[in-house]
C-alpha cells in the first residue's frame, strides 16, 4: 500500500477509535450470581444490545422484515414486540412506554436499559429492578437495599446518617476501631460520602461481605448509640459517634425533646429474648400534633417520647431486645409510617405511648386499649389471609401471605388482648388505674399493626395531679417497669401460669371492666 | 222594655267578644305574618309543632362515661331532616350536671344519608382544632354522635364523620374515621 494511504488508514482507525468509547457496564445480580451487561450512553439513554439482553435471560429475537417489528420471545412463547421508531414495547399484547425507540447499530438492535424492567421482568414473569445509578440491575427476590450514607459532625461527635430503603433488618456492632453495620440483605446498593475530618469517622466502605458496611473510626472516636427514623419507603439508621474528649451533653430544657435517661431502671436479669427479637415502641403525636395538653402546659406528644426513651433503654438492657422508635425527636409521622416501620422490621410487638384527657379534670387512671374490630372489613378473619406462589428468577416458587393493610391487626386480635391483659395486670401493681382500665376502640394506629398491639394510655393530663406526675420520673418508671414486667410474661407464659393477666372475653378480646353493655349494641 | 233590652245586651256582648278576639288574636297574628307573607297550609302549625322522642349522649357528672338521656327534638319532614335535627340536638347544651362531649364552636355543616344505612355527618373544624385530646374524651366525643342517630333513628346504620366536608382519619388522633362507624355502648353508663 502507498504510504500515504496508510496514514490516511491509520488516521480513521485512530478517529473511529476516540469516537468510539469502550462499552461499561451494568451489573446483573441474581442468586445464580453476576454477570455483566454492557451498555452505551446514547442520547441521554442508557442503551443496552438487545442480543446482550437476550442472552442474560434466555430470549430469542427475531426480526421480522416484512411486519417491519422486532420479536422478542421468551419461555412458553410469551412474546415482547419491538417497533422501530416507537418508544414503545408490546408485552403480552400490553402496552409499556420507553424513553427512547430502538435503534440499529450494525447487525444488533441496542433498547434504552429500562427495557429489561418494564419489558422482559413481566414477560419472564419475575421482578427485574434497574436501578441506573448505581447501575445495577437486581433480578428476582434479591435482597440488595438502596444504601446513602453521610456523616455530619460540630467536633464534639460525628453522626452517620445510613439511609436504607427499604428498610433492612440490621446489627451495628463494634470492631476495635471500626462499626460494622450488618444488614440481613443479600447485597449492599451502596454510596458513601466520606467524612470532611477524619478524627472521628476515618472512613466508610463496603467490606468484602456483600451485606456488611464497615465505618472505620478515627483516633478521638469514643462510644456510639444508634437510634432509628422512618423515612418515606424506608428508614435512616443515625450512629452517633461521640468524640472521647467531649464534654457531657447539657441537659434540654426543652421537654419536648428530652434526652436518653442517664442508666436505665435497675430490672431483674431476664435472660435472653426467647421469641422476641424485635419491639416497636411508638411515642403517639409529635411535632405539630401535640395531643392533650394539661392544665399545667405539659404536652402529650413530650411525655410519651420520654416514656418511649426510658422503655426502649429498659427492654433492649433488660431483655436483649431490638427495640426501634417510631419517633426519636418531636416531629410530626404519618399513622400508617408507624406501623410500617414496625412491619418492615418484622417486629414481634408493637406498643403506642399516649397520655389520655377528659372533658373534666376529675378522671384519672392508666388505660390498655386494643383495636375493635367493628367496622373493619369482615372477611379478615384470625389465619384468613390469602396465600399466593410468586415464580422466582431461576426457576422455583416462593409462598408468600397477602395481607390487606387495613385489616393486618384483625388476625393478631387475640395474642393482643392476652398482652394488653398482661400490662394491665402489671400497671395495676403499679400506678392508679382508670375504673375502665381495659378496653377496645377502633384505634387508627393499631389497625395497620401486622404482630401483637396494645395503645398504653399513662394517664390523664387532663387531671392536675396526674399531670404532674406525669411530668416528673417516678411515675415514668413505674410505668416502664410494669410494661417491662408484663412483655417477660407474655414471653414465657408458662413460667407465670396462674397469675393475674387481665379478663379475656371467650372471643379473644379484653373485657372492658364496668361497662354495662360490653359488646352490646353493636 | 224587657225582650229588646235583652237583645241590645247580648249584641253588645258579641261585639265586645269580637273585639277582644280581633286585640288579642286577629291583629297581632295578621302583624306576626307580615303584610307580604302568604297564608300558611292549613296543617304548617301542627307540624311545625310537632316533636319526636330522640336519645341523645352527654359526659356522665364524673366523666367517666357516656349518659343516654332522652331529649324531644322537632320533626323532620324527611328521615335526612330528622338526622339533622338529632345531630343539632347532640351538639347542643348539655344538661344540667353533665357534660357535653362536643369540642367548643363544633357547628353542623350538614348531614347525608345513604341508602345502605350510612349517616354522613359533616362538622365544622372546630371539633378537631378545639379537640382537648386524648382517646376517652375523642371516643366520647365521637360515640355520642354516632350512637345518636344510630339508637335514634332505627334506619341508621353506622355513622361516619367528616370534617368540613372531607373524610379525615381522626379527630384527635386516635379512633379511625375513615369508615362509617356502628353503635357502640360500650362506655355508656347508667346516668
Amino acid at each position: 500500500m502507498h504510504a500515504r494511504y496508510r496514514i490516511a488508514a491509520l488516521s480513521m482507525l485512530l478517529a473511529a477509535a476516540a469516537f468510539v468509547q469502550p462499552p461499561s457496564t451494568y451489573t446483573i445480580m441474581s442468586r445464580e450470581g453476576r454477570r455483566p451487561l454492557p451498555y452505551r450512553a446514547q442520547g441521554g439513554q442508557d442503551m443496552v444490545s438487545l442480543g446482550d439482553v437476550a442472552s442474560a435471560f434466555g430470549l430469542t429475537v427475531r426480526e421480522d422484515v416484512a411486519a417491519g417489528g422486532i420479536i422478542v420471545t421468551a419461555p412458553q412463547n410469551r412474546t415482547i414486540v419491538l417497533t422501530p421508531g416507537q418508544p414503545l414495547a408490546s408485552v403480552q399484547g400490553r402496552v409499556v412506554s420507553l424513553p427512547a425507540p430502538p435503534l440499529r447499530e450494525g447487525r444488533t438492535w441496542l433498547v434504552p436499559v429500562e427495557f429489561v424492567g418494564r419489558a422482559v421482568g413481566p414477560v419472564l414473569n419475575t421482578r427485574l429492578d434497574v436501578r441506573k445509578t448505581s447501575r445495577l440491575i437486581v433480578a428476582g427476590d434479591l435482597r440488595v437495599p438502596e444504601v446513602t450514607i453521610s456523616i455530619e459532625g460540630d467536633g464534639a461527635r460525628a453522626r452517620v446518617n445510613v439511609d436504607m430503603s427499604p428498610s433492612t433488618p440490621r446489627a451495628v456492632t463494634q470492631d476495635g476501631s471500626r462499626l460494622i453495620v450488618r444488614l440481613e440483605a443479600d447485597a449492599i446498593d451502596l454510596r458513601a460520602a466520606q467524612p470532611n475530618a477524619r478524627d472521628i469517622v476515618a472512613g466508610v466502605r463496603q467490606s468484602e461481605a456483600p451485606q456488611n458496611i464497615l465505618i472505620d473510626l478515627g483516633p478521638r472516636a469514643g462510644g456510639f448509640q444508634t437510634s432509628v427514623q422512618p423515612r418515606t419507603g424506608g428508614e435512616r439508621l443515625v450512629i452517633e459517634i461521640t468524640a472521647k474528649d467531649a464534654p457531657e451533653p447539657a441537659q434540654p430544657a426543652d421537654p419536648a425533646t428530652p434526652a436518653l435517661p442517664a442508666e436505665p431502671p435497675p430490672l431483674p436479669d431476664f435472660g435472653g429474648a426467647g421469641g422476641l427479637r424485635t419491639i416497636v415502641i411508638d411515642p403517639g403525636h409529635g411535632g405539630d400534633e401535640r395531643g392533650a395538653r394539661g392544665p399545667g402546659g405539659t404536652e402529650e406528644k413530650a411525655v410519651t417520647l420520654r416514656l418511649a426513651y426510658r422503655l426502649k433503654a429498659a427492654l433492649e438492657g433488660g431483655l436483649g431486645v431490638r427495640v426501634l422508635l417510631t419517633r426519636d425527636g418531636d416531629r410530626a409521622v404519618a399513622v400508617d409510617d408507624r406501623t410500617s416501620l414496625a412491619n418492615n422490621n418484622k417486629a414481634d410487638l408493637f406498643i403506642s405511648l399516649h397520655a389520655n384527657a377528659a372533658m373534666t379534670a376529675g378522671p384519672s387512671g392508666a388505660q390498655v386499649l386494643t383495636l375493635s374490630p367493628e367496622g373493619y372489613a369482615t372477611e379478615a378473619q384470625p389465619g384468613a389471609a390469602p396465600a399466593a406462589t410468586l415464580p422466582v428468577f431461576g426457576g422455583g416458587a416462593r409462598a408468600i401471605e397477602i395481607i390487606p393493610w387495613d385489616t393486618a391487626q384483625i388476625r393478631w386480635l387475640g395474642e393482643s388482648a392476652r398482652l394488653a391483659g398482661l400490662v394491665h395486670a402489671e400497671l395495676g401493681t403499679s400506678v392508679p388505674m382508670h375504673p375502665r382500665a381495659l378496653g377496645t376502640a377502633p384505634l387508627r394506629v393499631l389497625i395497620g399493626a401486622n404482630m401483637p398491639a396494645v395503645l398504653v394510655e399513662a394517664g390523664f393530663l387532663s387531671n392536675a395531679d396526674q399531670e404532674k406526675a406525669l411530668a416528673g420520673d417516678e411515675m415514668h418508671a413505674q410505668i416502664v417497669r410494669a410494661i417491662v414486667s408484663a412483655i417477660v410474661r407474655y414471653r414465657d407464659p408458662s413460667a407465670y401460669a396462674g397469675q393475674a393477666g387481665g379478663a379475656t372475653a371467650p372471643g379473644g378480646t379484653p373485657t372492658p371492666e364496668g361497662a354495662t353493655a360490653p359488646g352490646g349494641g353493636k | 222594655m224587657t225582650r229588646p233590652s235583652n237583645r241590645v245586651i247580648a249584641a253588645g256582648a258579641a261585639a265586645l267578644a269580637l273585639l277582644v278576639w280581633l286585640l288579642f288574636w286577629g291583629v297581632p297574628s295578621w302583624m306576626d305574618r307580615g303584610p307580604g307573607a302568604s297564608r300558611p297550609s292549613a296543617d304548617a302549625p301542627a307540624s311545625e309543632a310537632r316533636r319526636i322522642n330522640a336519645t341523645l349522649f352527654f359526659v356522665s357528672t364524673d366523666a367517666q362515661g357516656l349518659v343516654a338521656v332522652p331529649r324531644e327534638v322537632p320533626y323532620g319532614a324527611t328521615p335526612a331532616e330528622q338526622a339533622r335535627h338529632i345531630v343539632a340536638a347532640q351538639l347542643g347544651p348539655a344538661p344540667a350536671s353533665l357534660h357535653s362531649p362536643i369540642p367548643p364552636g363544633t357547628a353542623l355543616r350538614g348531614v347525608f344519608l345513604s341508602e345502605a344505612g350510612e349517616a354522613f355527618v359533616d362538622l365544622s373544624p372546630e371539633a378537631s382544632a378545639n379537640h382537648p385530646g386524648g382517646s376517652m374524651a375523642e371516643l366520647f366525643t365521637i360515640y355520642a354522635i354516632v350512637n345518636a342517630l344510630t339508637v335514634s333513628l332505627p334506619s341508621v346504620q353506622t355513622v361516619q364523620i367528616l370534617i368540613d366536608g372531607r373524610e379525615v382519619e381522626t379527630l384527635a388522633g386516635h379512633v379511625d374515621l375513615r369508615h362509617p362507624l356502628p353503635k357502640d355502648t360500650t362506655w355508656v353508663k347508667s346516668p
